[in-house]
């Protein structure tokens, strides 16, 4: 009788225990849900903040003027409110970079995968990481006291500031983006496709660009779009080296502005919230955020498409 | 051997000389790029070290920024920068590795959860100023935190937020799943299993994505300045420590600062060469901060990947 009432005390205390225990399981699940939910709610943040602001914008300047007028002067007393030339400052500058990014990424990612021996990959892997991880405001100081008074040289009559040397040192900077996952997409490719292709007579350079690369084609596409994203979002480079006069131009060797360098220029200066100077840099982080993202959602859609095919 | 045989065999030499010499100048290419990317680097260091080095004095480190070139120093943007990266650490450490916890090992098959995957890589893409524009919008005045220490750190928080969590991921997923079958049969929960187990396996995982998502986060301009950071600030935050009870005061969080890469580029737009030197400088102790992070990251993984043999 003692016995089984002590086996009763200790059922009791173990359900109890396993009572506990199961709450506080619950709880700790209900805290880590929460942290993997903060990522949502930063997006969501991110939209409702800048369509708000936005939207007080748009009450002052209309969309059709936003999209159609070639001037970008909202702080003067006579405003205008074109996006143009800050569209047009970014679409020269993330060209000049992808002109240098794409074709030396490629480059180096189809050397990486195909040429390469293994220590030369071991050592060149970690450098391209490092180079990388080099803050951008360096890389802007290093477009506007290095290349561009190198590119004077060449070309004398270049300005003290312009998208020219900005987007070159930038094409520089996103070499290590797309190599890294062009590598990563053609090595992925299954190693019997490349001794289907030897065993036909094929040399490697013949392998990577004719076997390999259409293999890992979504993947390095992919690689392509998230250098091109990058590109349009960089900052420091452009608002250092480009200058950051709004200047609507085609002309890699003239000054302008890009989207990025305009938010710089104006956060520089003290503008009262809520006013309109202050509205526009929310205009425009939402154009920018929706070029970026159309560039995401093909990125994550190629992405998704080379992952599924081996 | 007739002579068509002999005129064949030539010209297949001819084919596979030609073949060879096409993949030596690939070779020679692929080495040239990655050369290129070698020798940009080596340009920038040097250029910055030939500038910055005789600036480097230990009243370097001690003097607050001046008018007067020769004497201004990085004393305010050295200590805004740990004091930033404290706040930064102690946000997204916990949330992202919380984040990376519940979508490796709780989170259901869902479309809650795939949102939040999607989410992750989204945010991954968007680019730093965005960030900047909501910290602006929704830590300095929705919140009320101004343009302090605390809306910084937070804002470089969410920045690097998808680092950290993909790293934890990746961390997390190396670990095989019969240590997880052992804990489970032994009736460890699930919360003993992770705490236990899978957080100390995968720690130097996740230290890696913690430390490139710093070092990120110590060269990050972008975002600091879209809060309205100011460039020239001649005094300390208040001390984090206090005579007496209760000996610590958070007083420092609302304090104005400023960051070694903003005060870099205050001193890159400003005309004078002898800022221009002081920016040199600057940018020097900037990349051996980031570099040494990184190749740290770099060197952890390394060594994780020769010791660890599951």
């Amino acid at each position: 009788m003692t016995a089984r009432r002590s086996d009763n005390n200790s059922d009791s205390s173990a359900l109890g225990y396993n009572y506990r225990r199961h709450l506080s399981e619950r709880f700790i699940e209900a805290v880590l849900f929460l942290t993997a939910f903060v990522s949502v709610a930063i997006t969501l943040a991110i939209v409702v903040m800048l369509v708000t602001e936005s939207l007080s914008f748009f009450k002052h300047v209309s969309l059709w003027e936003f999209l159609t007028d070639t001037q970008w002067t909202p702080l003067f007393d006579n405003a205008h409110y074109g996006i143009l030339p800050l569209v047009s400052g970014t679409v020269v500058s993330s060209a000049v970079a992808l002109l240098v990014a794409i074709p030396m990424g490629t480059i180096t990612a189809i050397y990486l995968s195909e040429f390469a021996p293994f220590t030369v990959r071991e050592m060149a892997k970690p450098f391209l990481e490092l180079l990388g991880g080099v803050p951008t405001v360096v890389y802007g100081y290093f477009a506007l006291l290095f290349v561009t008074p190198l590119l004077q040289k060449i070309f004398p009559e270049l300005p003290g500031f312009s998208l020219l040397s900005a987007g070159l040192v930038m094409g520089i900077m996103i070499i290590p983006y797309v190599s890294s996952m062009a590598e990563d997409a053609m090595r992925a490719v299954p190693m019997h496709l490349r001794e289907g292709s030897y065993a036909m007579g094929a040399t490697r350079f013949q392998t990577a660009v004719r076997v390999v690369m259409p293999g890992a084609f979504s993947g390095i596409a992919a690689a392509y779009i998230l250098g091109i994203s990058r590109a349009v979002g960089e900052t420091m480079v452009v608002a250092i080296a480009a200058g950051m006069q709004p200047n609507l131009t085609w002309n890699p060797m003239e000054p302008a502005a890009t989207i990025t360098a305009y938010i710089v220029q104006v956060s520089l200066g003290d503008l009262p919230h809520g006013s309109i100077g202050y509205q526009t840099i929310f205009a425009a982080g939402l154009t920018l955020l929706l070029i970026t993202l159309v560039f995401n959602i093909i990125g994550h859609l190629l992405r998704k498409r080379f992952r599924e095919v081996y | 051997m007739s002579d068509s045989d002999a005129q064949n065999l030539r010209e297949i030499r001819a084919i596979i000389a030609r073949h060879k010499l096409g993949d030596l100048i690939f070779l020679v290419t692929g080495l040239l790029v990655l050369m290129i990317a070698v020798l940009t680097f080596i340009a920038l260091f040097s250029h910055m070290l030939i500038d910055g080095l005789p600036r480097l004095s230990w009243d370097f480190f001690t003097s607050f920024p001046s008018r007067r070139p020769e004497s201004a120093g990085i004393l305010s943007a050295w200590v805004g920068t740990t004091l930033v990266m404290i706040v930064t650490a102690a946000a997204a450490v916990p949330l992202g590795v919380g984040a990376g916890i519940y979508l490796e090992e709780y989170a259901p098959k869902n479309i809650l959860t795939e949102i939040i995957e999607i989410n992750v890589t989204n945010l991954a893409g968007v680019p730093s100023i965005i960030y900047g524009l909501l910290a602006l919008s929704l830590f300095v005045h929705q919140l009320g935190f101004g343009q302090s220490i605390l809306s910084a750190g937070l804002a470089l928080a969410l920045l690097i937020l998808p680092i950290v969590i993909v790293a934890t991921r990746e961390a997390i997923r190396a670990i095989p799943v019969t240590i997880r079958e052992g804990a489970y049969a032994l009736g460890a929960t699930k919360w003993q299993t992770v705490s236990d187990h899978l957080l100390p396996y995968s720690a130097a995982g996740i230290l890696t994505g913690i430390i490139i998502g710093l070092a990120r986060a110590i060269g990050e301009t972008a975002p600091i300045i879209t809060i309205g950071a100011l460039t020239f600030i001649a005094f300390l935050p208040p001390s984090p420590f206090k005579e007496e009870f209760p000996y610590i005061s958070f007083e420092w969080l609302m304090a104005p600062f400023t960051v070694m890469p903003i005060q870099m580029f205050n001193w890159v737009s400003r005309p004078e060469e002898a800022f221009q030197m002081n920016a040199a400088a600057a940018g020097l102790v900037l990349v051996i901060m980031t570099l040494t992070m990184n190749a740290l990251a770099i060197y952890l993984r390394y060594r994780m990947r020769k010791n660890l043999k599951w």
